[in-house]
C-alpha cells in the first residue's frame, strides 16, 4: 500500500503550517507605529532606524489620522501599539485626554521651547514635536494658465467666484491636516466668519477627498487646480518636478507635527529609541528629502537644508495665528461633524447654491437694483452662514456632548438627531438660497 | 434508508461546518445581533430608526441601490450586442469578444479607476482633447457617473460569459419551432430567445449588482463617499468598533446582496427552462449583412477600446515620470518599477501565501463537500453546501467588520498576539469570500463523474478513502484545479475586507499595497507600477489555468467517448 498517500501528505503539510505561524511571533523585537504619514517619509526612516539598530523591526500602521485615535483607543490593553505620529497636535490633544499617552522625556534639549507662540513639545510631558509645518494653498500651474486663472494669495482669495470648480480640500473628519487647516481658519478669523469662508471656499470646491493624499495628487495630475494642504505637500509635489506652486497665506499658524508614545505601549523601549531617532540630527535631516520636504525642529539642522526651504526659525513665514490647541480639542468632533454635516455631504447643494449666487451676482454687477441685491444678500446669508452659532459652539454642555466616545444608545440618538438636524438645515437653506438667487438673477434684467 | 457515509465522513463533515461557523456564521451574526441590540444586550429597533432618521444614511443606501442598478443596465448595453453577435452570427470577431470577455476581470475596478481618472476626467486626456477642439467638457468621471462607469467596465464579462453560454445551450429545435409557427427576427428573439437566455442573463446580472454594492474601494479612490460600503467603512475606522449605525449599514448591505441573489432567482421559479437537448445544435448562425457587419465590428472596436483604456491608462502612468495636464506623460522613467522590486516584493509574497492558503482550503473544502452532497446522505449535507455558497452575499466590508467584532479579545493561543492583527485572519478571509466559487466548480465536477467508477474501484476491494484519493479525486482533477485558478485569482485582487483587516503594512498583500501606493504627495507612479504587475500576474495565471484546463477537457472527453 502506498506509505505517503494523500492524507499523511496533507497532515505533514498542516503541521508544517502550524509550526510557522509560532516562529514570526516568537521573532525579532519590533516597534509598532501608527501614522498617517505617506510612505515616502515612513519607509526613509524606517531604513534609517533599522540600519541603526538591526534586530528591532519597524511595522508601520498606516491610518487616516481619526481612525489612527480610534485604533489607538480600541486596541486591547496587552496589545497597544508603541508610537502615534500624526501631523495633528490636536489628535494628540485628544489622546492626552483620554489618558492614552505616556509622558516622554525629550532627547533634543536644543529644540526652542516654542515657535511664534506655540510650544513645539506638549507643556505637560506627553508627546514631542517632531517637524514643523505650516498651511497654505498649492496651484497647478499649468491649470491656473489654461483656465486663465491668477495665483491665489490669501484663503478669502478662494472664496472668489472665479475659483469655482477649481478648488480642492479633504474633510476633517479624515485628515488631520484638514482639521488642522480648518481650525486655524476658524481661529484666525473667528467662528462666523471663519466658517463663512469655509462654507464660501467648498462652495468652490470640485472635490472634498476621502483622504488629504487626494489633494495634492489631484492638483499634481492637474484635475484640480487649487487645494489646500498642509505646507509639504506643496513643497514635495514641486521638488519632485511637478508644475505647482505652494505659498503660505498670512492667515497660517506653524504648528509642530508630533511624535508620542502610547500608553501602555508593548515595546516602550524600542519605541523610545525610535522617537530619539527621529529628533537626532541625523534623523531631522531625513526630513530634506525632496520627496519628504517637512521643515525640522531642530535649528541646528537647516544649516543643510537645501537652496530656498523654508526655515520658520527666522521668522519669514509670518503666522498671524497664535493656535490654540486646548480651544481645537474641545470641539474637535463638533468641528469635524459640522463640516461634513453641511459641506461633506451636502457638497452638491452647496455647490449649486454658489453656482446660482454666482450667477445672480455678475448679472447685478454695477446695476443699482435694491430689491435684487437685498435678495441676493438674503441668499449669501442663507448659504454661507453656520448652522451653529458661536455662543452654541462655547456652550460646554453642548460640547460634553460629543467629548466622549459613543457609545450609549441614548447618546448616538441625540447625536444622530443633532446631526440630521445640521444637515438638513443645511440642504434647506442651501435650497432656498438657490431659489433667491434666481429670483435675483430675474429681476436684474 | 440505509446509512451511506461513514464516521471519517461524518467527522470531517463536522470540522467544516465548524470552520464556517466561526469564520462566517458567528461574525455575520455578530454583526446582526449588533445592530439589533442596546449596549446591554436588550433587543431594539432604535439603531434601525436612527439609521433610517440620517439624512446622510438614507441617501446613501438609496445612492447604493441606484449605482449598483445602472451598473446592471450599463453592462447589459455593453454585454447585450456582444452575445447577440457571437451567438447569431457567424463571426470572426469571436476571439476578440473572449478576450473583451477577461480582460476586465484581471483589473480590480479601483486600480482601474484611477487610470480612467486620468484619461477621462475633468483634466484628463479624452477633455483636454475635446476642449482644444471643440470647446467641451464631458463629465464622465464626476461623482455616482464616475463609479457606474468604472464598475459596469469592468463587471460587464459576468453579463456577456453568462448570456453566451446561455444562448449557445439553447436548442436550434425551439428556433425552428417558432419559425415554423410564423416567427421571425426580432419578435423571435424577444418570444423565443431571449426568454430561454434568461437565465444566464439573470445570474450575471445579480453578481454584478452584488460586486459593485459591495465595493468599497472603487468609490473611496473617485471621492464618492455618500454610498452604504464607504459609509459603514467610514463609521467602523474613524468613529469606532461600537458605532451601531456602522453594523446597520451592515445589515443592510448583507440583505440587499441576499434580495439581489434570490429575486434573481425568484423570478425563474415556475418557468421550465430546460430544453431537450442540451448542446445539441445550438441557434441557427448567419452571415452579417453589410450595415450589421459595419454595426458590429464597429460596436466590438468601442468596447474593446473602453475596456483596453483602464489597462492602458494605468500602464502609462507607471512608466510615467511625470503626467500632468497632458494628454500623455510627458516624462517617462524606470524607476518606479524599481522602486517596486526594491520595496515591496513582500507584498506579493504575501498575497502569493493569503491566496494561495485560501484557494487550498477552498478546493479541499468544496471537494468535501462535493462529495458528501453528491455520494452520501449524512444529515445536514445539505445545510453544509447551503452555508458555504451564501457566503457570496456577504459584502467584504461586512465580514471584516464582523471579524474585527468577534475575535476582538482573542489571542492567538500560547501567544499574546491578538487574532486580529494575526495575518492569517486575511487568509481566512479570502477562504470564506471566494468559497462558493471553488463549490459549485467542485460540485460541476463531481456531477459529470459517473458513480460506475466508485462502485467498480470498490467492487474491486478498494476501501472508501482509497477509492476517493484514487479514483474520485483525480477524475475530478480537472474541476478541482478549475476551481482552485479562480479561487486564487479572484482573492488576489480582493479589496473590500482587506480594507477592514490589514493594520501592519508588512502583512499587506498586493491589492493593499496598491491601495496604499495610491496615497502618495510624488505620483501614482509607483502604485500604477505595482498595479500592472498584479494585473500581469493575474492575467497570466488566467490565460495558464485556460491552456490547462483545455488540454485536460479535451482529453476528458476522449475518455467520455470511449465508454
Amino acid at each position: 500500500m502506498p506509505s505517503l498517500s494523500m492524507p499523511k501528505v496533507m497532515r505533514l503539510a498542516c503541521a508544517a503550517l502550524a509550526l510557522s505561524f509560532a516562529v514570526p511571533v516568537l521573532a525579532q523585537q519590533q516597534v509598532v507605529i501608527v501614522t498617517s504619514f505617506p510612505k515616502e517619509l515612513t519607509a526613509a526612516y524606517k531604513k534609517a532606524f533599522e540600519a541603526k539598530n538591526p534586530g528591532i523591526k519597524v511595522e508601520i500602521l498606516n491610518k487616516p489620522t481619526p481612525a489612527g485615535v480610534a485604533y489607538i483607543r480600541e486596541a486591547p490593553a496587552n496589545n497597544k501599539p508603541d508610537v502615534f505620529w500624526v501631523s495633528a497636535p490636536d489628535a494628540f490633544q485628544v489622546l492626552s485626554q483620554e489618558k492614552l499617552l505616556a509622558r516622554i522625556e525629550t532627547p533634543a534639549k536644543e529644540v526652542p521651547n516654542k515657535i511664534g507662540n506655540y510650544p513645539i513639545n506638549d507643556p505637560k510631558g506627553y508627546y514631542l514635536g517632531q517637524a514643523l509645518a505650516g498651511y497654505g494653498m498649492m496651484w497647478n500651474t499649468r491649470y491656473m494658465k489654461a483656465n486663465k486663472l491668477p495665483p491665489p494669495k490669501e484663503w478669502a482669495d478662494l472664496a472668489k467666484p472665479i475659483y469655482f470648480g477649481h478648488v480642492a480640500i479633504s474633510s476633517p473628519s479624515r485628515s488631520g491636516t484638514t482639521h488642522l487647516t480648518v481650525e486655524t481658519i476658524l481661529q484666525g478669523e473667528g467662528w462666523e466668519k471663519g466658517w463663512r469662508q469655509m462654507l464660501m471656499i467648498s462652495g468652490n470646491c470640485a472635490a472634498i477627498t476621502e483622504r488629504s493624499f487626494g489633494v495634492p495628487d489631484g492638483v499634481n495630475s492637474g484635475q484640480y487646480g487649487i487645494g489646500l494642504v498642509i505646507d509639504f505637500f506643496g513643497l514635495a509635489a514641486k521638488s519632485s518636478g511637478f508644475p505647482t506652486e505652494f505659498v503660505y497665506p498670512s492667515v497660517t499658524a506653524i504648528v509642530p507635527a508630533n511624535i508620542g508614545l502610547v500608553a501602555g505601549a508593548k515595546n516602550p523601549e524600542n519605541a523610545k529609541k525610535f522617537i530619539d531617532y527621529t529628533l537626532s540630527p541625523e534623523g531631522q535631516e531625513l526630513l530634506f528629502d525632496p520627496q519628504i520636504s517637512r521643515l525640522p525642529v531642530l535649528p541646528s539642522v537647516y544649516a543643510k537644508a537645501p537652496a530656498g526651504f523654508p526655515n520658520p526659525f527666522t521668522g519669514k513665514i509670518k503666522p498671524k495665528v497664535n493656535f490654540d490647541s486646548d480651544l481645537s480639542e474641545s470641539r474637535y468632533y463638533v468641528v469635524s461633524s459640522l463640516f461634513d454635516q453641511t459641506i461633506t455631504f451636502r457638497h452638491k447643494e452647496l455647490t449649486q447654491a454658489a453656482k446660482a449666487i454666482n450667477n445672480a451676482a455678475a448679472k447685478l454687477a454695477g446695476k443699482d437694483q435694491a430689491q435684487a441685491a437685498r435678495l441676493l444678500e438674503e441668499a449669501r446669508e442663507l448659504a454661507y452662514s453656520p448652522v451653529v452659532s458661536d455662543l452654541k459652539a462655547r456652550d460646554k454642555e453642548f460640547l460634553a456632548l460629543y467629548r466622549n466616545t459613543k457609545r450609549d444608545a441614548l447618546k448616538t440618538k441625540q447625536i444622530t438627531a443633532l446631526e440630521e438636524y445640521w444637515g438638513n438645515t443645511a440642504r434647506k437653506n442651501y435650497a432656498r438660497a438657490i431659489e433667491l438667487a434666481n429670483q435675483a438673477a430675474a429681476l436684474a434684467k | 434508508m440505509s446509512r451511506r457515509y461513514n464516521l471519517p465522513q461524518a467527522t470531517l463533515a463536522l470540522v467544516i461546518a465548524l470552520f464556517l461557523l466561526v469564520f462566517l456564521v458567528v461574525p455575520v451574526f455578530t454583526v446582526m445581533f449588533v445592530a439589533f441590540t442596546n449596549s446591554d444586550g436588550s433587543l431594539t429597533f432604535a439603531h434601525f430608526r436612527s439609521f433610517f432618521q440620517l439624512t446622510l444614511m438614507r441617501e446613501a443606501f438609496y445612492n447604493s441601490l441606484y449605482v449598483g442598478g445602472m451598473s446592471v443596465v450599463v453592462s447589459s448595453i455593453f454585454a447585450l450586442p456582444l452575445a447577440y453577435f457571437t451567438a447569431r452570427f457567424q463571426f470572426r470577431g469571436a476571439m476578440l469578444i473572449q478576450t473583451l470577455g477577461v480582460l476586465p476581470l484581471i483589473m480590480p475596478p479601483f486600480v482601474g479607476a484611477t487610470a480612467m481618472q486620468l484619461l477621462f476626467g475633468r483634466s484628463g486626456s479624452l477633455n483636454l482633447i475635446l476642449g482644444d477642439w471643440f470647446d467641451l467638457n464631458l463629465p464622465l468621471m464626476e461623482g455616482l457617473n464616475a463609479v457606474i462607469f468604472v464598475e459596469a467596465l469592468h463587471y460587464f464579462p459576468f453579463i456577456l460569459l453568462n448570456l453566451t453560454v446561455a444562448l449557445n445551450n439553447i436548442d436550434s429545435a425551439m428556433e425552428e419551432s417558432a419559425q415554423n409557427l410564423g416567427a421571425s427576427g426580432f419578435r423571435l428573439f424577444r418570444r423565443i430567445v431571449f426568454p430561454l437566455a434568461l437565465p444566464g442573463y439573470m445570474a450575471g446580472a445579480a453578481l454584478v449588482f452584488l460586486k459593485v454594492f459591495d465595493d468599497v474601494a472603487t468609490p473611496l479612490v473617485l471621492n464618492v463617499t455618500d454610498i452604504l460600503a464607504a459609509q459603514a467603512y467610514f463609521r467602523i475606522t474613524s468613529i469606532g468598533i461600537d458605532d451601531p449605525i456602522g453594523y446597520v449599514a451592515s445589515v443592510i448591505m448583507v440583505i440587499a446582496s441576499m434580495a439581489a441573489l434570490w429575486g434573481s432567482t425568484w423570478v425563474m421559479r415556475g418557468k421550465d427552462y430546460a430544453t431537450l437537448q442540451r448542446g445539441g445544435s445550438s441557434l441557427a448562425t448567419r452571415k452579417l449583412g453589410p450595415w450589421q457587419a459595419l454595426f458590429a465590428y464597429g460596436w466590438i472596436v468601442l468596447v474593446l477600446l473602453l475596456v483596453l483604456s483602464p489597462h492602458l491608462g494605468l500602464v502609462l502612468l507607471s512608466f510615467s515620470k511625470m503626467w500632468s495636464f497632458t494628454v500623455i506623460p510627458e516624462a517617462y522613467t524606470l524607476d518606479n518599477y524599481a522602486a517596486v522590486f526594491r520595496d515591496s516584493p513582500f507584498m506579493l509574497w504575501n498575497s502569493l501565501l493569503y491566496c494561495g492558503i485560501a484557494a487550498g482550503l477552498d478546493v479541499a473544502i468544496g471537494t468535501a463537500i462535493a462529495y458528501l452532497m453528491l455520494r452520501t446522505n449524512l444529515p445536514g449535507r445539505r445545510l453544509l453546501d447551503f452555508i458555504a455558497s451564501a457566503a457570496v452575499a456577504i459584502p467584504g466590508v461586512v465580514l471584516g467588520i464582523g471579524y474585527l467584532r468577534t475575535f476582538r479579545g482573542f489571542d492567538l493561543p500560547f501567544t499574546d498576539l491578538p487574532f486580529v492583527s494575526f495575518w492569517m485572519i486575511i487568509a481566512f478571509a479570502f477562504t470564506v469570500r471566494r468559497l462558493p466559487y471553488a463549490l459549485r466548480s467542485c460540485v460541476a465536477s463531481l456531477q459529470q463523474l459517473h458513480p460506475s467508477m466508485e462502485e467498480a474501484a470498490e467492487n474491486l476491494g478498494a476501501s472508501n478513502r482509497r477509492t476517493i484519493f484514487r479514483i474520485v479525486v483525480p477524475l475530478m482533477a480537472g474541476g478541482i484545479l478549475a476551481g482552485f485558478v479562480t479561487s486564487f485569482l479572484t482573492a488576489a485582487v480582493e479589496i473590500s475586507a482587506t480594507l477592514m483587516l490589514v493594520s501592519a503594512t508588512s502583512d499587506a498583500p498586493a491589492s493593499y499595497g496598491i491601495y496604499l501606493y495610491m496615497q502618495s504627495i510624488v505620483g501614482r507612479g509607483p502604485g500604477a507600477a505595482l498595479g500592472v504587475i498584479t494585473v500581469l500576474l493575474v492575467g497570466l495565471g488566467t490565460y495558464a489555468s485556460h491552456r490547462i484546463m483545455r488540454a485536460r477537457s479535451l482529453r476528458f472527453e476522449t475518455l467520455q467517448l470511449l465508454k
